[in-house]
Order: C-alpha cells, then structure tokens, then sequence
C-alpha cells in the first residue's frame, strides 16, 4: 500500500514554522519512513504542477503555515484544500494572523506610500510601484495582489486542525504528527498538540504566584531586571501566561522574559487579546481612577501587547479600507 | 514568444519564481527572478513598544531570527545610550556565532548542498536532504543532523528560544550563563570547529575533486563583477556582531569603511514594477541598472562578499580555509557566484572558533549581564552580518519608547539586483535551441541558491492594494510610456 501523502506549505510566513518543521531533526528520518512528503518549497524541489497534478483529495494532510495576504496565497491554499482530506492550520499565523496581522491596524494604501515613497534610503523619484502588470522585453509580468486585509486560514478555506505556536514548538510538531497518524482523530476544529491548560500550569515559577495576583505598576521589560525565582507578573512584568495556552515548556520565562502570547487562547476563548486585557485589568490593583489612568499610560500600545498574534482573527477586526 | 516558469523557486526561505523567455530559436532571451512576498514590517512596527522590536522584527525571518534579533537589540543600545556589559556583549557574540553556524550548516546540507552533494542534473525527488543523507551514509546524515540539533538547543538554552529568541534587552541580555552551562558549551565548541573542519572535508571530497563541478563553479554562466561589502574588525578581518562596513571595488580596493550610522550615505534602494523586492545600491556609484562594473552601483553581500571585502579571518584554522580558497580560485577577490559555498564553509570554521573562544572566556559566566539605560529615547540603529548579508536596523521613537518611524535594510535584498543579473546570465548561457529539462532549469536555480537567499526577509515591507500602472520598456530597457490608473 502505498504511504500516505503530506505537503506542507507557507503564506505570509517567516519560515520559523518549517525551521520548526526541521528541529524535529532524526525524527524526521522517522517521519518519511511513514509517510511520503510530496510538496514543501523550503526543502524539496516539486513544483506547483506537481500538486495540481494530484487527484482531488489525494493528499492526507497538508500543514499550511503563514497567513493569506495575498492573491497568490488564496490560490494555493485553495488548491491545497481541494487535493486534502486534512488541512491543518500550523502556526500562530495561519491560525489567527500572528506578527503580520499587527498589519490590520493600518489601511492597505498606506503601505505602498511607506514602503516605496517614503522610507529614507529610498531613489525612486517617479515614485515607480509594484504592478500587477509590467509589460517588459515583450512579455508581460504579473505579481500576486496584495489582499485588503490578512487572513487567517480559516477566513478562506476549511480548517479541520490547529497547531498553536510562534512557531510550535518540536514537541508539539511531533505530538500533533501522532495524532493525525494514529487515525483517532479528535473532533473538527481541535487544536492538536499544545496542553489544554494555561502556560502557568508548566511554568517554573507557578508556585510563587499567589491565588490572587494584585499588582501595582506596570513595568517594560527593559525597565527592571526581574528576580528570576518569582512569578514575572508580581513584579508587575505583562506575563501573558495566565491567558495564553500552555504547550511550549515556558521558554521565554525561563529566558526571564514574560509570556507574549504566541501559543493563543484556551479552549471556548473567542478572543485572546480580550481575555488577556481584560485578565491584566482584573489584577490591578487601584481605588481611584487618576491612578488607573496612569498606570494605562505606562502602556501606550495595548494592540501589540495584547493582540500581537491574534489580531486578524479578533473581533476588532482592522482600519477600514479607504475609498 | 515562448515563456517557460519556474514556480516556485526551492530550498530557499521565502517565494520566488523565475520567468525565462524564449526567443523564436528556443534561446534564452531574458530572464526574470520575480519575489511575489510582502507583508510590511515597516508600517507595523509603528506604534510598537520599542523594547518589543528585537522579537517583532525576528518575525521578518525564522531561518535566521537571531540575526533581526541581534540587530534590533543593537538598535536599542544605541537608541537608550546605554552599552551592554562586558560579559553581555561576549554571550551575545557567543550566541550569535553558534546561530551563523547551524544557519550555514542548513544550507550546506539541506538548501544548496544537495546540488553538488547529489548533483544538479539528479532526478528532483533525490536533490534534498534525503538524498543527502542517502549519498553520504546515514551515519554521517544522523551526525550533522545531531550537530544541528545540539548548536539549536544551546540557543533555546541562552536566548530563551532558537525560532525567535527573546533574550535581547537594551544594555545587555536577559539571562546569564551558568558554570554548568559554560561546560556544556565548551564542549559544543570543541564539537563544533571538528565539524566545520569535516564539513570542508566533504566539500574538498565531493565538491573539489570533481573536475566538472570545479568547472561549473568557475564558468562564465556564474561570474560577475561587482562590488562586495561586509562587517570588519579594527584589523579588517570578518566580524559578524560588529565592527564598520567595508566595501571593495571589483578590482578588490577598499571603496568605502563606514559606520553603520552613516549607512544613508553609503547606500540607496532602488524600486522596479515587476517585483516586491527593492533592489539597494551604492549611492556614490548610482544605480546604472541591472549591469556589473565598477561603474554600477550593484553590490553584493553575504559570504562570498564578506570574504572578497575583507583582509582575513580571526582565527587560526579559518584564516588558512580563507587563504586555500582564494589560492585555488586564482587571487582576490573572487567573482564566482557558486564560489559562495566554499566561502560559507570557511565563515562555519570561523564561527565555531569564535564559539569555542568565548566559551573558554572566563568571563563569560560573569553574572554582571545588563546595564540598565536611564536616557530618553529617541533615534538607534543598529547592524549586524547575518548569514545571507549585512543587516541595518533603524528606529525612531517618541520619549515613552512607542516607534513612530522604523527602516530596515536587510542582508538578501543587497544581493537582490546581483541575483537577477545571476538568474538572467545562467538561463542565457544554459538555456538554448529549445532543448530544456528539469536538470538545467535547477542550474539556473542554483544561481540564486548560491546566495542563499530569504526573500521573506528581502520583502518585509508591504505595498498595498494596487494603484496600477504600466511601464513599457525599449529591449535596451529604456522606459517608453507609462500607464496610469488609480495614482495621483
């Protein structure tokens, strides 16, 4: 019998996720014993004919990491999902947007102005600007278009699994892999992989934090230098543990570096930057509102903080489009 | 007209593909290494925390996150007024070093080692890592697999995290080095010079024995001529933390040495219609278009480049990998686009000695890691040699450290115009009288592999929704009419 297939591809990724992808290292070698890996740019030489070749539905599970920003990306991931019996959204950015997401605050035309216009080191006195469309030495160029907003996967094709993480880690990569091999598969829409319960539940420095958490100030992270035996939200560090999905092994706080949130929400969470903002602000620990007032001063970017994988999926949505 | 595409392009980091146009004899007229990447870094970063920046900006590149990382961290010191201590410093060069390691140990083995270990003409499902591992033994295979594994788990262990790493703060590093920990890294560096040594061993072996790829990397279809630049010590030898940008002619005479903070002097980018990248240029050559010469502003980076603009390397075994090769290849500097590989193997000695160094410095396990800064924010930048080439980070911030401005000229996209040059060249010389196949379309892949691109990184910047317009050019290039619709 033949081996099932998988491919794996990337939107508007960084490539961390097939780094990711990679650090399962020997356990790769495993890995192509039982199955055949029939599209994966990074590393393997098929090419876009190759998959439209395949039958419909001819490919086990293909992992889609990066989120849909552009023209091209929508084309892939729809023929992807039509030769797939499984389309996993691997990443934070496939999931909900992740880092490229933060883009949604911003209007799609004020891109173009600063990117090719305006920053300093630029020559460009004609204001030349990517084109669909250059008709050069005869021939005719196209470029992918740039989609209004980002995407997450699921906002343009059929997600069936999640794999969280910025990026997953090995662990998760590989536990995840099990479970789409064992053929016990879990219910649509599950996230596979990750712990079901918050960072905090693996963090080492749990058991320093108190029932109730009540903080003071809040401090940047370049502000202090953190006691490194006690729970980084006591001391007013934004450790977004609490609200963030456990999975990672706490790697960033064991760097002494609070949780930023790239593992995203717990299960039945809609919105992880609401539930973190609103978990912070349940923990301050204030009577009068001019302290209130100042203490949200001391954190002037609430989006990045809060939002930053998860933005293109929240219900706040992005700029609107200017006409 | 006939147009054969390659799409995508493979083993590289990020999209790409290659349009080659066919005259009516079936020779290669043209061709077109078109980036359809793009996300916008620049416009986002507006609004951050600025202390966020070192972990926003790995985002730009997973493959070598540690590079935007660093960078950004140095642009902190620099916008805080605040150094990092002595002992930061050195494990932030440690780290760094173990990063370029393993980043250039990826390529050799899985991106752009297969051409050459399995060959550029073998069938396509060989030309990757498996077959790499098929070639060489399974045992050799598990080796550098192992190595890998070994070089990314001290990062996650030091910087918090080896795919986007957090340990980087103004004025120092997150975490110190523990004793225990510096015996574990001792160790690796020992480890590590053996196998950047055996690592030459198989390129000498398979590469350099094989007269048909020695003749395939000094042949005309690879070479150009143009400006090289990279990172220098006080001796202007290769450093990839720090030191000023040195630029050679072709020629091989020190063009320029500058400091990072004076980059807008030195360098411009260039826009054309038909690709996301920018294509960045030596301002005071000017951009002449896609043509080599010193007369043309194109340049090149990376670690060809580091080597041609540089006097030599800081250690010992590296400095005599740094001498056999351009004793082989015929002098300095060296134009052969495929020379990048040799060149990538003598930075892997290099890197591992600079590892093994600072892991042996006493110092290393000072607990004195972070100064904390007091000043008010205002403007930083910051540089570093990534793998794939110089990195410029510069940020402008209000008195609260929130971005209001951020540029970021980044190492792939100063080879941008060199590649295109390199796609066009090989697809010329290889690509006639109708006959193609899938062994001669990845020859003319492999004239960008060499550079081991990340058009992710290339691309960082976004456009938007489109204004359309169409420039028509003469074959000479020159721009005939345009077409507007949509702009201003």
């Amino acid at each position: 019998m033949d081996k099932p297939k998988i491919a794996m591809y990337w939107c508007a990724s960084c490539g961390g996720c097939e780094e990711a992808t990679v650090d399962l290292a020997e356990r790769i070698l495993d890995l192509v014993k039982l199955v055949d890996i029939v599209f994966w740019p990074v590393a393997l030489d098929f090419k876009i004919e190759d998959v439209e070749a395949l039958p419909d539905g001819s490919i086990a599970a293909s992992l889609i990491n990066g989120g849909v920003r552009l023209t091209e990306h929508e084309h892939m991931v729809k023929l992807l999902r039509r030769k797939s019996r499984i389309v996993v959204a691997y990443g934070a950015c496939s999931s909900w947007g992740g880092i490229p997401g933060l883009a949604n605050v911003y209007d799609d035309g004020e891109f173009i102005s600063r990117a090719y216009h305006e920053v300093p080191s630029l020559e460009n006195p004609h204001k030349v600007t990517p084109q669909k469309t250059t008709a050069i030495n005869g021939i005719e160029l196209t470029l992918p278009e740039v989609l209004p907003r980002l995407l997450p996967l699921n906002r343009v094709i059929d997600v069936d699994y999640y794999v969280p993480g910025c990026p997953p880690t090995a662990d998760v990569t590989w536990g995840a892999v099990q479970i789409l091999l064992s053929g016990n598969l879990p219910p649509k829409g599950s996230v596979i992989g990750a712990s079901e319960k918050s960072l905090c539940d693996e963090c080492p420095l749990n058991e320093t934090k108190p029932d109730k958490v009540l903080i003071q100030d809040l401090k940047r992270p370049y502000e202090v230098i953190a006691d490194p035996e006690k729970c980084l939200l006591t001391q007013g560090l934004l450790c977004l543990g609490p609200a963030t999905r456990g999975g990672c092994g706490a790697l960033c706080v064991k760097a002494r570096m609070p949780c930023t949130g790239c593992f995203g929400p717990l299960d039945r969470v809609s919105d992880y930057g609401a539930k973190a903002a609103s978990f912070i602000a349940s923990i301050l620990d204030f009577q009068d509102e001019e302290a209130i007032e100042k203490v949200i001063d001391r954190l002037p970017d609430p989006v990045g903080t809060f939002y930053r994988y998860t933005l293109a999926s929240s219900s706040l949505g992005g700029k609107a489009r200017r006409k | 007209m006939k147009e054969i595409v390659i799409n995508p392009i493979t083993r590289l980091e990020g999209h790409g593909k290659i349009i080659i146009v066919l005259d009516d004899e079936g020779n290669c007229k043209k061709a077109y290494l078109q980036i359809p990447e793009i996300r916008g870094f620049e416009k986002f970063a507006e609004g951050r925390h600025v202390e966020d920046m070192p972990q926003i900006t790995s985002r730009i590149c997973g493959v070598c996150p540690m590079a935007h990382h660093m960078a950004s961290t140095k642009t902190l010191d620099d916008l805080f007024k605040v150094q990092p201590t002595i002992p930061a410093k050195k494990i932030r060069e440690m780290v760094y070093n173990v990063f370029m390691l393993e980043d250039h140990a990826l390529h050799v083995y899985f991106l752009g080692g297969p051409d050459f270990i399995v060959g550029p003409n073998a069938p396509k499902e060989q030309r990757n890592i498996l077959g790499v591992v098929a070639k060489v033994g399974k045992e050799v295979g598990l080796k550098v697999i192992e190595m890998r594994k070994n070089l990314r788990k001290t990062n996650e262990l030091i910087a918090g995290r080896t795919i986007h790493p957090v340990f980087g703060v103004p004025g120092g590093v997150s975490r110190p080095v523990s004793a225990q920990e510096a015996e574990e890294i001792k160790k690796l560096g020992d480890e590590s010079v053996n196998f950047a040594l055996f690592t030459l061993k198989v390129f000498k072996d398979i590469v350099l024995s094989n007269k048909e790829y020695v003749d395939l990397i000094t042949s005309d279809a690879y070479t150009h001529k143009t400006y090289y630049m990279g990172l220098v010590d006080e001796k202007n030898r290769v450093n990839f933390y720090d030191g000023k940008l040195r630029v050679t002619s072709s020629s091989g005479k020190e063009f320029a040495k500058f400091d990072a903070h004076e980059y807008l002097e030195h360098m411009a980018e260039h826009v054309e219609p038909w690709t996301y990248v920018k294509f960045p240029f030596l301002k005071k050559v000017g951009w002449k278009g896609f043509v080599e010469g010193e007369d043309s502003g194109v340049m090149c980076v990376a670690p060809l480049a580091r080597l041609n603009a540089s006097d030599g390397m800081a250690t010992p075994r590296a400095q005599e990998a740094y001498e056999e090769m351009f004793k082989t290849l015929g002098g300095k500097p060296v134009h052969y686009t495929l020379a990048n590989h040799w060149a990538r193997i003598v930075e892997m000695i290099y890197a591992a000695e600079r590892l093994r160094e600072l892991a042996y410095d006493p110092e290393i396990t000072d607990p004195n890691i972070r100064n904390l800064p007091t000043a008010t924010p205002e403007v930083g930048i910051g540089v570093d040699e990534a793998p794939r080439g110089t990195l410029i980070h510069h940020y402008e911030t209000d008195a609260r450290g929130v971005v209001k401005k951020a540029n970021l000229l980044v190492a792939t996209q100063h080879n941008s115009a060199r590649m295109a040059l390199s796609v066009d060249k090989a697809a010329r010389s290889l690509i006639k009288g109708g006959k193609v196949d899938d062994g001669m379309l990845n020859m003319v892949e492999m004239a960008f592999r060499a550079y081991d691109p990340c058009h992710a990184c290339g691309t960082h910047s976004l456009p938007g929704s489109m204004p359309f317009m169409i420039y028509l050019y003469d074959e000479n290039g020159a721009l005939l009419r345009t077409v507007k619709r949509n702009l201003p």
